[in-house]
């Protein structure tokens, strides 16, 4: 019996497991073609990518299908229910294909500047 | 980034402010990953699974907030590299009756130079502990804020949000000046 309870998901409890191995769906690699991508770099569906008549794996069609709204690289993982590292490699290799666009921030590795972070104060006070 | 030991509350934090159900991801790890801060590493090729959850915020139509809570498990520390790159700060929830559980996290922060608070989740409006008490169990320097919150209450984690939020403003502003003198 589980007594987790709170913050933690025992993803073995809660899945109940994947046929492919995760790798495959990627061709082995781990590392994405670009620097890797941060878990909240926003990736957005191109016209190329929401075109049907490629003919792309079930997971970059899901991928296209999903970030016709703009999400970012963890809310792939999540809503696909795939581990991040293998979002990331699906990603990275679409937006080489040019079938989505990638939106890093600004610069990678750095805190936000002043002005965003007064965006940021701004928007907390008035939702 | 909001982090704390293991139960503190903090997918509860992420998802009374979140305007999503709080998702979860997860990242494979291999087992010389998770050596790394050991003092034995582990041999062998096994593989681990850490799971993450987050939750969004839209602030404007081009600005979305992202809260990540950190894997509950202090030796998963090396993942909170990949959320610290970007992050505005950390929040350290504390449960005061587990307080050892948030020395990891405030030692981390500390040493990456990112802006933190220390929020103490009082479940039922209830402090066990004064304020000072815990800044001084925790050796939390003067300069951390330390605030109370109920991470059930959106009002509350909110409230606890801005309080990073006008650290990070005022720690940039500091930066700023003596660079433009």
């Amino acid at each position: 019996m589980s007594t987790q309870n709170g913050d933690s998901v025992d993803p073995g409890r809660r899945n109940p497991g994947r046929l492919v191995r995760p790798y495959t769906l990627t061709g082995g690699r781990t590392r994405p073609s670009h620097a890797d991508l941060e878990l909240e770099a926003l990736v957005s569906t191109t016209s190329l990518g929401e075109s049907t008549d490629l003919s792309l794996s079930y997971e970059q069609q899901s991928i296209a299908m999903l970030c016709r709204d703009v999400l970012s690289v963890a809310e792939v993982s999540a809503r696909l229910d795939l581990p991040l590292g293998v979002a990331r490699v699906l990603v990275a290799d679409m937006a080489d294909e040019g079938l989505v666009i990638v939106h890093r921030p600004t610069i990678p590795g750095d805190r936000p500047d002043l002005a965003l972070l007064e965006r940021v104060l701004y928007g907390l006070r008035t939702i | 980034m909001i982090a704390g030991g293991f139960g503190v509350g903090k997918t509860t934090f992420v998802g009374s402010v979140s305007e999503i159900v709080p998702l979860t991801t997860e990242a494979v790890l291999t087992a010389a990953s998770v050596g790394v801060d050991d003092t034995e590493p582990v041999r062998g090729k096994t593989t681990t699974t850490v799971a993450m959850d987050f939750g969004r915020i839209t602030l404007d139509s081009d600005l979305i907030l992202y809260l990540f809570g950190t894997p509950g498990q202090d030796r998963f520390w090396f993942m909170w590299d990949d959320l610290v790159r970007g992050a505005i700060g950390a929040i350290v929830l504390v449960d005061t009756r587990r307080l050892a559980a948030c020395f990891a996290a405030v030692d981390y922060f500390e040493h990456r130079e990112l802006p933190f608070i220390v929020a103490i989740n009082c479940f039922d409006g209830e402090l066990r502990h004064s304020v000072d008490d815990v800044r001084e169990a925790l050796a939390i320097r003067s300069e951390v804020p330390i605030v109370l919150c109920d991470a059930r209450i959106r009002e509350s984690a909110k409230a606890t949000l801005i309080e990073l939020v006008e650290l990070a403003v005022a720690t940039a502003t500091a930066a700023y000046k003596p660079a433009r003198a």
